[in-house]
């Protein structure tokens, strides 16, 4: 990759991961197009919300 | 007047219009090219937007200067390897050029390595996706 390195926040590598993993999910899970991309947006927000929600059980249990 | 099931989609007739041919090939296909099983089954697409997931998510990985498995020490080292492999001729020419072989720590490294194994991952089962649509179980 050269000298190129990509350092994301924490929350931007979730979305990254959330929306490959989601794409990947929706197509290969579901038949029909419109219900890949059903399936594919539940996935994406799933990923992203318990990432949200995991992160403030975090901050308070640190606290 | 005899029953007939010509054109209707029996189970038979869904195996027929998969196709002939070595039932396999979409699956080793999709295995070393990400989208490859798609694409031979002309499923443009699904094969467009599934290469452009997993060689983003893996180029990513590369880019956060993730590692990537080349020996085993310890079973999470054969788990990560495993994950490595997923990704088919990528993996071979990464180990060419060198590449996920660096010694520089940045914080995001760990991500990057986590991203090349679920690279890995994601393209297995969109494999056995093409799989399933060459042997009909999936339309």
């Amino acid at each position: 990759m050269g000298n190129w390195i990509f350092q994301p926040s924490h929350f931007a590598a979730v979305v990254l991961f959330a929306l490959f993993a989601s794409t990947v999910f929706g197509i290969t899970m579901r038949e029909t197009p419109r219900s890949m991309i059903r399936y594919g947006i539940y996935c994406f927000v799933l990923f992203v919300a318990s990432a949200i929600a995991l992160s403030w059980a975090m901050y308070f249990i640190a606290r | 007047m005899r029953y007939s099931q010509k054109g209707m989609a029996t189970e038979k007739n869904k195996n027929v219009a998969a196709g002939s041919g070595f039932v396999y090939l979409p699956l080793i296909a999709g295995w070393l090219v990400p989208g490859g099983g798609h694409f031979l089954l002309r499923k443009w697409g699904r094969g467009a937007l599934l290469a452009a997931s997993i060689l983003g998510m893996f180029v990513l990985g590369l880019a956060m200067q993730g590692k990537i498995y080349a020996s085993v020490h310890d079973i999470l080292d054969l788990l990560g390897l495993v994950g490595d492999l997923g990704v088919g001729l990528l993996y071979v020419f990464s180990r060419m050029l060198g590449l996920g072989n660096v010694q520089v720590q940045v914080t995001t490294a760990d991500y990057g390595t986590r991203f090349i194994v679920v690279a890995g991952l994601l393209n297995i089962i969109a494999a056995v996706d093409a799989h399933n649509l060459r042997t009909g179980r999936k339309s």
